[in-house]
């Protein structure tokens, strides 16, 4: 009788796969989370030996953006599927499979997800969050949760219903624009919150006169800098954290030196708050 | 102030739910719109919960799991800054100030879980041998517990000492100087984030696109969401009209009016 995968089988390993991340491990990372997903689905195919040979072939190394395991997890429930009927689908066809395509979807997996689309619907509740309004992390959770969810439901159904095609579109152009959308969109967005949210105030005085009209005005190193370009001084900033995180200092480093320049130009009187 | 068992147990509880969280970066409880939020509520100061929250999440804008990297952990972070804000009355701006070394602490132990974490995945090599499908799914929740109380037990410690005013006196104790500037710093320490954000993207040719969103917020006063269509309808644009696409496709190039639709299609597929 030829075995056949039920959508009982998907639903639960949909379910099971968000957890994936939740063994990563220094040895083979997402090994065994990926594994965990595909027990709904090797319990279904397979028995006795043949199951603890399906389950150690999906213990092999491991590791891509969380999301994008979707499709993975449905070309290799495909793959799978064909093997128990007697198709002659050698293991290392499947983990060259999983490999194969882990690395090219991480690749546009990370500037979707982690580039593109949590931060912008991070900053957008954030922006609702700062002046303490609920709808903030309201807003965050159910637009970003929407998409994650889509893309493990339908990712997987599309890996399983294209089979061994899907590594044709991942070569083609579809990822490829979409990836590069993203990245506009995302690099957009940061060159906006890096001129809007950010704040530096250089209160040092330059000059101060009294003009024809017997006013007082006084000019500080900021001001001028705001008439000659908003934000410069973050813009700079952003591109020496840049060039450091570049040379692989940790961020947590650059953030304690930041608290230090804060420190000392507020003791100066250098800086100061806007 | 002191809190009452019931609140010591939640902060516990919660605490746990963004350990894992954090670990599997999927519902994103660990992240300081959220936990900040919730341990907040927990507290009984839901708005300054998504004070810290909103104000966290700009600077952590950036730290994200990439390949092998293990970014810093916004879930100690967030988690225990709320409570030495709202429980330990301090402001918003030191709040922010610890949570920092927080995050680089909570690095630390989820690194350490990760490797702990390579005993579980041995342990379900044998198991998988033995075609035992429940050790194996124990071995991944056993990883996915440790990750949790690796959040939830020092948050637990810090609920239950912080009505006992020896944190707060400590906190009170930090000069003026610091606490200054730790809020000017405050102005523009997210740039870190930013930063980490544009280095993933590897994609320095698409730069422009950043100094046209600089100076677009510079000049204008238009919101997240204006700047937000702006920029998809750029991508758009720039995807239709770049001949690296339509070379391929150059037949339906030709058709007119009608491929623009099918483009945005495209985007939405």
């Amino acid at each position: 009788m030829e075995k056949k995968l039920t959508s009982n089988d998907f639903f639960w390993a949909f379910i099971r796969s968000n957890f994936l991340q939740a063994s990563w491990n220094m040895e083979r990372m997402q090994n065994l989370g990926f594994c965990f997903g595909m027990v709904p689905i090797l319990k279904r195919l397979y028995e006795g030996e043949e199951l603890k040979a399906a389950l150690k072939r999906h213990l092999e190394f491991y590791n891509t953006q969380p999301f994008v395991t979707a499709p993975i997890v449905g070309i290799t429930a495909a793959m799978e599927e064909k093997r128990a009927n007697g198709a002659e689908i050698p293991d290392g066809t499947i983990n060259g499979i999983k490999v194969g395509m882990m690395g090219p979807l991480a690749g546009v997996g990370d500037p979707i997800f982690w580039g593109t689309l949590r931060p912008i619907t991070a900053a957008l509740g954030a922006s609702f969050a700062i002046t303490g309004s609920i709808i903030g992390p309201i807003l965050f959770f159910l637009l970003f949760n929407a998409v994650r969810l889509w893309v493990r439901w339908y990712g997987i159904k599309y890996g399983y219903e294209k089979g061994t095609d899907i590594v044709q579109d991942i070569a083609g152009n579809k990822l490829q624009k979409l990836t590069e959308g993203a990245s506009i969109l995302g690099l957009f967005v940061m060159g906006a919150l890096v001129n809007k949210w950010t704040s530096v105030n250089i209160p040092v005085v330059v000059s101060e006169i009294t003009n024809a009209k017997g006013e007082h005005v006084v000019t500080t190193v900021q001001g001028i800098l705001d008439q000659l370009m908003p934000g410069l001084v973050p813009l700079l900033m952003t591109f020496a954290c840049m060039a450091l995180l570049k040379r692989k200092v940790n961020a947590i480093w650059i953030i304690f030196g930041l608290f230090a320049v804060g420190i000392v130009g507020f003791g100066l009187g250098i800086l100061n708050v806007k | 102030m002191e809190l009452s068992t019931i609140q010591i147990l939640l902060i516990f509880i919660f605490g746990t739910i963004a350990g894992m969280g954090s670990c599997l970066d999927e519902m994103q409880t660990h992240r300081p719109l959220i936990a900040c939020t919730v341990t907040g509520l927990i507290l009984g100061d839901v708005t300054t919960g998504i004070i810290i929250g909103g104000t966290l999440e700009m600077i952590a804008l950036g730290w994200m799991n990439i390949g092998a990297a293990i970014a810093p952990d916004a879930a100690l972070a967030s988690v225990i800054s709320t409570i030495l804000v709202v429980a330990g009355h301090q402001d918003v701006a030191s709040g922010i100030a610890i949570a920092m070394p927080l995050a680089a602490a909570g690095q630390v132990l989820a690194i350490i879980c990760k490797t702990v974490s390579v005993v579980f995945a041995h342990r379900a090599d044998s198991y998988a041998e033995e075609g035992n499908l429940r050790g194996i799914d124990l071995c991944h929740y056993g990883a996915l517990i440790l990750q949790g109380l690796r959040v939830g037990i020092p948050a637990l410690l810090v609920a239950m000492t912080i009505g006992t005013g020896a944190v707060q006196d400590m906190l009170n104790a930090i000069p003026p100087v610091i606490t200054g500037g730790l809020q000017v710093a405050g102005g523009f320490i997210v740039v870190v984030g930013y930063a980490m954000v544009i280095n993933m993207m590897g994609a320095k040719y698409l730069m422009p696109f950043f100094f046209l969103g600089f100076v677009v917020a510079a000049f204008t006063t238009f919101n997240l969401v204006a700047l937000g269509v702006i920029g998809l309808v750029l991508a758009i644009v720039y995807i239709q009209l770049n001949p690296k696409y339509t070379a391929v496709a150059a037949a339906p190039a030709a058709a007119g009016g009608s491929d623009a639709d099918d483009d945005l299609d495209d985007e939405l597929d």
